[in-house]
């Protein structure tokens, strides 16, 4: 049983850290808790919670900011942008459901600790790249802040971009501040039948070479987009490309348009308007269209340049038994691997090859993650910089040990 | 400005130094005679000056490790340098220092369309990066007014930015992989052509470090497609309130302008009468705002921003309806800098940013400081992202005058961390705002920074006397101070 902490302040969580590395007893760091899978699995016997850590204590609409504690629940923060027809630009996911759990448990921290992000990614960025301020508690008990309220500052070294995606490895984050932007007016989706993915990402290519400022682009296999609840996608029986456009109406009319006409060599093409393009997104942001109820399937998110993605899909696919679908414009694959032992980690870290990407195993059961690496695994001067980062931060290994890599 | 004792050892060796880089790169590549040291004795904030022991110019990878790995051997700074554009002496050489210029790393190596990205060398202008895929219709977004100048490997340095960075990000927002090599000579290859790190986001934090983490010697960035248009407009509003109001008017209106510059008065009449711009002279402020994109959208988001200046306050509107026109408008915001040196004999210039709401208010501390100091200030601003840079005008031939810019400077700073600003927006700290560092930071805060530092380079050789006020040994600051067991909050459960 863990026993786990629950700090109401910066000043109360930097006190357990400090005890925890007083009684060298190192400490799982835990938000709403949906994202508590990813990773090697902990062995600790305490947790810190951020819940108490939680609210929105700055919301500057006209400034773009808005700073809250990190166990804010994303459900709060995303109620009061929306008051305000603003949002998260980088579209972070809810990936609860594909976790295994339910839906609408993510915390601000959790989202930020991942360095998460969802389809407007290819537009917008990625957590990190809205990652203004943070406030933290490093492994020596130390509060330190990095950064600002500010989109412009270089004053000093970026921690905000190490702690974002270190999955609460460096830090306790006690308070993080975000850019937020104004939310598209419209929003609208070109559908193309397309079966063939090399197609698809030339599809895709040539939509986000345009001028028509497309935020977001993926492929759906026929079997995939058939588990869609918008009944456009699901009831074509086909595999589609979709690209999206968004903003003010008029504008968001016009490029549809315009890219209806210039990608009409690909295939038949529709169109999805506000709902259901909302939807669709959503589905494909949150990876509800893979079916990881379906045995006991590894899910595998892979980020490599997109022109590779045909490539890396076919020999993929000519091993392993896998469904995948593609997001960020064919620079993303999320796939579901069914009946390997390693849950595909061997094949799928050896196509990928070193330097070309990254694949992350975000759901896999509990032997898979001790036994085979969660993380891409780095060259060794990488693994080195990281080793002494961690030191640099949490040189006993109190927060979250292992969860990465060994020893990190 | 004090920098860290130099090495009498080193420089006593300087010969045998000298002989040993020769023997790594072409002999014109290692610079020695006083006259042409000269050349690298500054960058852009020329106020500090030094002659650096050696400049050496290496021409591939492989010679700069080498370069690295013998200097981390013998104990030798090493002091990193792109075109030399610096406005806060990232890169003032070090009287023992090794100057090592990246002047001819310059060529572009892969243009990839179907990945949307370029890969260069550092040495490669921020501007010709655009001009290789512009008769394609591309272009790489962050563009600092030095462009025709800097270069993308100190872009990264300083994580720069540029007017439309607002919409469009700064240079950590748009780079994608880096080659770097680190003092001791090993060579890292961070990031790709791909999205996001798979561990620790190592190129995030080199982005932005100012030389003092690694050498950077090769870069990706990802490219955008120019948009289909673009159209500014031209306002004039009775003061800076007004203005102020205006921008966040429209930003609370949902809409995020390609580019929002602000220009006061003696910014305004320094740039009319240096290139006849057709500003407004009455105008107390006066607002540049560009809409980019789809031409319906700019279309109807120009009657939007119109709509909203006539709300606000704003006594003339002018709206581009050609290129020229478009250019015309930029051309005196463009030719602020040089405009402002015509009418003083020197300049100096700021790089604070501020929460926007709060600008009227620094604005008007600004001209009391500006009586105090009895120099004069003339403000650009980009005002869509808070980017504040006051010029403070004063002539280096007056006894003392300098030193009043400086400390006029540094109190302009202060205002700004006391807003809730930061002390650079987008020039660097370098040496000019080493020493006001812990006006925004705790000892805390800078201490965990020098530990990331210490990570890439534990000896300290690359670029010391930047970024930090205090020096510390590596050894010193990793060490862990336990403070547990006698808790503040005895109300906690206890291990």
């Amino acid at each position: 049983m863990i026993e786990t902490f629950n700090p109401g302040s910066a000043d109360e969580a930097g006190a357990i850290v400090s005890d925890a590395l007083a009684a060298e007893t190192p400490l799982e760091i835990v938000g709403g808790g949906s994202l508590r899978g990813i990773g090697r699995p902990l062995e600790t016997g305490y947790a810190l919670s951020t819940a108490g850590l939680s609210g929105v204590s700055l919301y500057e609409p006209e400034e773009l900011v808005l700073r809250a504690g990190p166990g804010t629940p994303m459900s709060q923060i995303k109620m009061q942008l929306d008051q305000q027809g603003q949002m998260l630009a980088f579209e972070p996911p809810d990936l609860g459901v594909l976790m295994g759990g339910d839906s609408e448990q993510g915390t601000l921290g959790g989202i930020v600790a991942g360095n998460l992000a969802g389809p407007r990614r290819v537009k917008s960025g990625a957590a990190r790249d809205h990652f203004l301020g943070v406030e933290a508690v490093s492994g020596r008990g130390e509060l330190f802040k990095s950064g600002g309220r500010v989109v412009k500052n270089v004053t000093g070294y970026d921690l905000c971009k190490l702690l974002a995606g270190s999955w609460g490895t460096l830090g306790v984050m006690t308070e993080i501040t975000v850019k937020v932007l104004p939310a598209p007016e419209k929003t609208r989706t070109v559908l193309i039948e397309c079966a063939d993915a090399a197609k698809a990402v030339a599809a895709m290519t040539q939509a986000l070479s345009s001028p028509h400022d497309v935020s977001a682009a993926g492929w759906v296999p026929q079997a995939v987009a058939s588990r869609s609840s918008v009944s456009y996608v699901s009831s074509t029986q086909k595999a589609l490309v979709a690209i999206r456009a968004e903003g003010i109406g008029s504008s968001v009319e016009a490029r549809c348009e315009a890219l209806r006409d210039e990608l009409a060599a690909f295939g038949n093409i529709e169109e999805l308007h506000s709902h259901n393009s909302s939807r669709f997104w959503e589905e494909m942001r949150d990876v509800r269209l893979l079916d990881p109820v379906e045995g006991d399937g590894c899910i595998w998110r892979i980020s490599m340049p997109p022109a590779s993605a045909p490539e890396l899909l076919g020999g993929l696919h000519n091993a392993l038994d896998m469904e995948a679908f593609l997001d960020w414009g064919g620079g993303l694959i999320w796939a579901h691997v069914c009946g390997m032992a390693d849950g595909g980690s061997y094949v799928i870290r050896r196509a990928l090859g070193t330097g070309q990407g990254h694949a992350t195993m975000i759901r896999g059961s509990l032997e898979q993650r001790l036994i085979h690496p969660v993380f891409q695994p780095e060259p060794a001067p990488i693994e080195k910089l990281t080793r002494n980062l961690k030191e640099a931060f949490d040189p006993h290994g109190i927060l979250n040990p292992n969860r990465m890599y060994d020893g990190i | 400005m004090r920098m860290p004792d130099p090495d009498q050892d080193v420089l006593a060796r300087r010969l045998d130094i000298i002989a040993a880089l020769r023997k790594i790169v072409p002999v014109e590549g290692v610079i020695a005679e006083e006259e042409e040291l000269r050349v690298y004795e500054c960058d852009g904030l020329t106020a500090y000056r030094q002659l650096p022991m050696i400049v050496v110019l290496p021409e591939t990878t492989e010679q700069v490790s080498r370069v690295l790995a013998y200097c981390h051997e013998q104990g030798i700074k090493i002091v990193p340098r792109g075109a030399g554009t610096s406005l806060s002496g990232g890169a003032l050489p070090l009287e023992d220092g090794i100057t090592l210029g990246l002047g001819k790393f310059n060529r572009i190596l892969d243009i990839d369309y179907g990945n949307r990205c370029v890969t260069a060398q550092p040495g490669v202008t921020n501007l010709a990066l655009t001009q290789a895929v512009s008769a394609d219709g591309f272009y790489y977004a962050p563009d600092p007014s030095s462009q025709i100048a800097c270069s993308i490997g100190g872009n990264v340095a300083e994580n720069s930015g540029g007017v439309h960075c607002l919409k469009y990000g700064l240079t950590a927002n748009n780079l994608l992989g880096i080659e770097m090599v680190l003092m001791d000579g090993e060579v890292v290859r961070i990031g790709g052509k791909h999205l996001d790190a798979g561990g620790y986001d190592l190129m995030g934090v080199v982005t932005g470090s100012e030389g003092l983490l690694g050498v950077i010697t090769e870069v990706t960035v990802r490219i955008l497609r120019s948009p289909a248009t673009a159209r500014a407009l031209l306002i004039g509003f009775p003061s800076s309130e007004s203005a102020g109001d205006c921008v966040a008017a429209i930003i609370a209106a949902g809409i995020i302008p390609g580019g929002m510059e602000m220009m006061d008065r003696p910014a305004i009449h320094a740039a009319e009468a240096f290139v006849n711009a057709g500003y407004p002279m009455d105008a107390e402020a006066l607002l540049i705002v560009e809409l980019d994109g789809p031409q319906v959208e700019v279309d109807e988001l120009i009657g939007r921003v119109e709509k909203i200046a006539r709300e606000n306050r704003a006594e003339s509107v002018r709206i581009s309806t050609n290129e020229i026109e478009r250019e015309n408008f930029w051309a005196g915001r463009k030719a602020a800098f040089p405009a402002v040196g015509r009418i003083s004999p020197d300049y100096y210039c700021m790089d604070g940013t501020i929460p926007r709401h709060r600008l009227s208010e620094v604005l008007n501390r600004m001209t009391e400081l500006s009586d105090h100091y009895g120099l004069r200030v003339a403000n650009v601003f980009h005002a869509g992202d808070g980017n504040l840079h006051p010029l403070i005008l004063y002539n280096a031939n007056n006894p003392g005058e300098l030193e009043k810019a400086e400390a006029f400077g540094a109190d302009i700073l202060k205002l700004c961390v006391e807003v809730g600003g930061v002390l650079t927006g987008e020039h660097g700290v370098g040496v000019e705002k080493r020493d006001l560092m812990g006006e925004m930071f705790t000892e805390n805060d800078l201490n965990q920074q020098q530990r990331v530092k210490c990570a890439f380079d534990p000896t300290q050789r690359l670029n010391p006397g930047k970024v930090f006020p205090t020096l510390h040994r590596c050894a010193e600051l990793g060490r862990v101070h336990i403070q547990g067991g006698q808790t503040r909050f005895p109300g906690l459960p206890r291990f």
